[in-house]
């Protein structure tokens, strides 16, 4: 059976990825469609290149060859600031927070508010008590203001509480895409159901997510469509209409293939 | 039922939050990095004033930051330095190179050779930027290379002490062959009988600046971040290599200033000046309770070790004790910063 395509343009594509660490191959010509106001879950064995594909959409690594392209045009990433601009935020795998630093300073790391008038731009003053305000509005937002305090440093907080401020950090500044590698991973069950909740928050929102995940009973809850990556590259596209968890598992280890006309290549979200 | 073991009850406590006053003390001690070293340096004037009452007089006390000046303004940039995870050795090496060029561009004696005579300001300045270039060589090879902060430093540290012989000819500038804005530094402000030094003015001032710079800016905090995971920060879209870089180049800038107090100290410009001020550099800011491994860390804790290096060795000293013993204990003092660090590190909410 053939999924029903709609008629819209990939935000995001990636073509060839070419990524490889010495002698081993982490991409060996991947390719990524993701489609506005989708959630795209990216699947796979370890080893399979899904972090590598992802660190070179944020900006982490730098594909050897391959173009990826931002609403058509072409981006050459260098640095995650510069995916950052871009409005694309992510949460890797090691969550990227610093333990030293409170919830407040690590929200807002790289992109610190500053005091407005002469003592922000001569004395370069921070603006603490805007970020502390800020920071703990918008972890209330997001369901996931656990915390007692947000002048805590991040290493006194749980593995979960760490995980909620990588994944807060990145839905407040996410502006057009949010990828987020396992981030249930170390998560509760109650824990791990709001952020799921949050994932579809933020597509509601209009907000693609690319959502890296072991999970399959997270993956077919939330995702629109599965990109199952195999050996460096896309093995195919399926949703979760389609295809059951026992055939993505299987496209995963090689068991099984899907043809092409019945994989979801296109948008099967209308954005909203 | 049998009693629960001590084991379940700690579970138990730690789920409900309470802490035993050991873990209180820990986590006091984390929050608050500098009190350690301020309750030494309590103890430490305590002990030293019950054996030798001379010691709080206001001219012993005088002499006490006299003796921290140089010290803690040099520990100001070993502060920076390794709150990046990296460290210095090179850091007294850079200020004798920074002392030389100034004299050296200043003295107009006819009995020199290096006869530049250039106006005091400007000797200074170039001094100043002497040291600036010194420290940026360390961040180059840091970052460039990417070679460990102690390596390419202990390297340095000799290629900057050959240097300061080769230039100068290992010749010691006397005082009054220099200008007097040179020594300016070592004028001291009568209050009192307590002698304030114009050069601790200006070490005070600098820790005042630095301790904004860290707390309130973001570079300071990136500086903690870069320290604390250096991939976390680089991922969090902090420029590692240039937060380094700049450190080292800011921490050449303040040993320059360094090297201007230290004419002003010591009235002379030697090239064989204070061969120990590295590790005491390093001492002031381990004992002060910054962490050796990078991202924990005040100045505030470091002019309190600053302190508390020359108070030891000053106490010992009119308690008539032998200079061997005020190493010794330096020697522990340092060992047991670095164990309580290394407690302190483990705290976990």
């Amino acid at each position: 059976m053939s999924t029903q395509t709609l008629a819209l343009d990939p935000l995001l594509t990636c073509r060839g990825l070419v990524k490889s660490f010495g002698h081993v191959i982490g991409l060996n010509g991947a390719d990524l469609d993701l489609y506005p106001g989708e959630v795209l879950a990216v699947v796979g064995d370890n080893g399979a290149g899904k972090s590598t594909m992802i660190k070179c959409v944020a900006g982490a690594l730098i594909p050897d060859t391959g173009e990826i392209t931002l609403n058509g045009e072409r981006k050459d990433f260098k640095r995650t600031q510069d995916a950052r601009l871009q409005g694309i935020e992510t949460v890797f795998q090691t969550l990227a927070v610093s333990p030293a630093l409170d919830i407040a300073s690590n929200l807002y790391l790289g992109r610190e508010l500053r005091k407005p008038g002469v003592i922000g731009k001569v004395f370069r003053m921070l603006d603490k008590k805007r970020m502390r305000t800020e920071a703990s509005q918008h972890l209330q937002d997001l369901g996931i203001g656990t915390v007692q305090s947000i002048t805590q440093t991040v290493e006194t907080l749980s593995g979960g509480q760490r995980q909620a401020v990588a994944v807060a950090r990145a839905a407040v500044f996410g502006s057009k895409l949010i990828i987020l590698d396992e981030p249930t991973a170390a998560l509760g069950v109650r824990e791990s159901a709001r952020v799921l909740q949050l994932i579809k928050d933020l597509r509601d929102r209009g907000l693609p997510v690319i959502l890296i995940s072991h999970n399959m009973p997270q993956v077919f809850e939330v995702a629109d469509r599965i990109h199952v990556q195999r050996l460096g590259r896309r093995a195919a596209v399926v949703t979760p209409q389609t295809h059951t968890m026992n055939d993505v598992v299987a496209i995963m280890t090689g068991a099984m293939t899907v043809d092409e006309k019945d994989q979801a290549l296109g948008p099967v979200r209308s954005a909203n | 039922m049998s009693n629960p073991n001590s084991g379940t009850i700690d579970l138990a406590e730690e789920f409900l939050g309470r802490r035993t006053p050991m873990q209180r003390i820990q986590v006091t001690l984390h929050r608050y990095p500098y009190l350690s070293p301020l309750v030494v340096l309590i103890v430490a004037l305590i002990i030293f004033t019950l054996i030798n009452p001379r010691f709080v007089l206001p001219g012993n006390l005088s002499f006490i930051t006299q003796q921290t000046v140089v010290i803690g303004t040099l520990a100001i940039a070993q502060t920076l330095i390794i709150l990046t995870a990296g460290i210095d050795l090179s850091i007294g090496a850079i200020m004798v190179f920074g002392q030389m060029v100034m004299a050296n561009l200043a003295i107009t004696a006819a009995s020199n050779a290096t006869n530049f005579g250039l106006p005091p300001w400007l000797a200074i300045t170039i001094g100043i930027c002497a040291s600036i270039l010194a420290g940026a060589i360390n961040g180059f090879l840091i970052v460039k290379l990417s070679l460990p902060p102690f390596i390419v430093t202990l390297g340095t540290l000799s290629v900057f002490t050959a240097l300061t012989l080769i230039l100068f000819k290992a010749r010691t500038i006397q005082g009054p062959e220099m200008p007097d804005l040179l020594k300016v530094m070592g004028v001291a402000i009568k209050i009192g009988s307590f002698q304030l030094m114009v050069g601790v003015i200006v070490m005070l001032v600098l820790f005042a600046i630095f301790t904004y710079v860290l707390r309130m800016t973001s570079w300071g905090t990136h500086i903690y971040a870069v320290g604390d995971d250096p991939q976390a920060a680089e991922l969090s879209g902090i420029s590692t290599k240039r937060v380094l870089f700049s450190v080292y180049v800011v921490a050449g800038f303040i040993t320059g200033i360094g090297a201007w107090i230290y004419i002003g100290r010591t009235g002379a410009a030697s090239p064989n000046a204070d061969p120990s001020i590295n590790l005491d550099t390093i001492t002031a800011v381990v004992i002060g309770g910054t962490s050796l491994f990078g991202g924990r860390g005040t100045l505030i804790g470091t002019l309190l070790g600053a302190f508390i290096v020359v108070v030891v060795e000053n106490g010992l000293a009119l308690a008539g004790l032998d200079q061997a013993y005020r190493v010794l204990a330096i020697g522990i003092l340092v060992i047991a910063a670095v164990a309580l660090d290394q407690w302190i590190r483990k705290v976990r909410a």
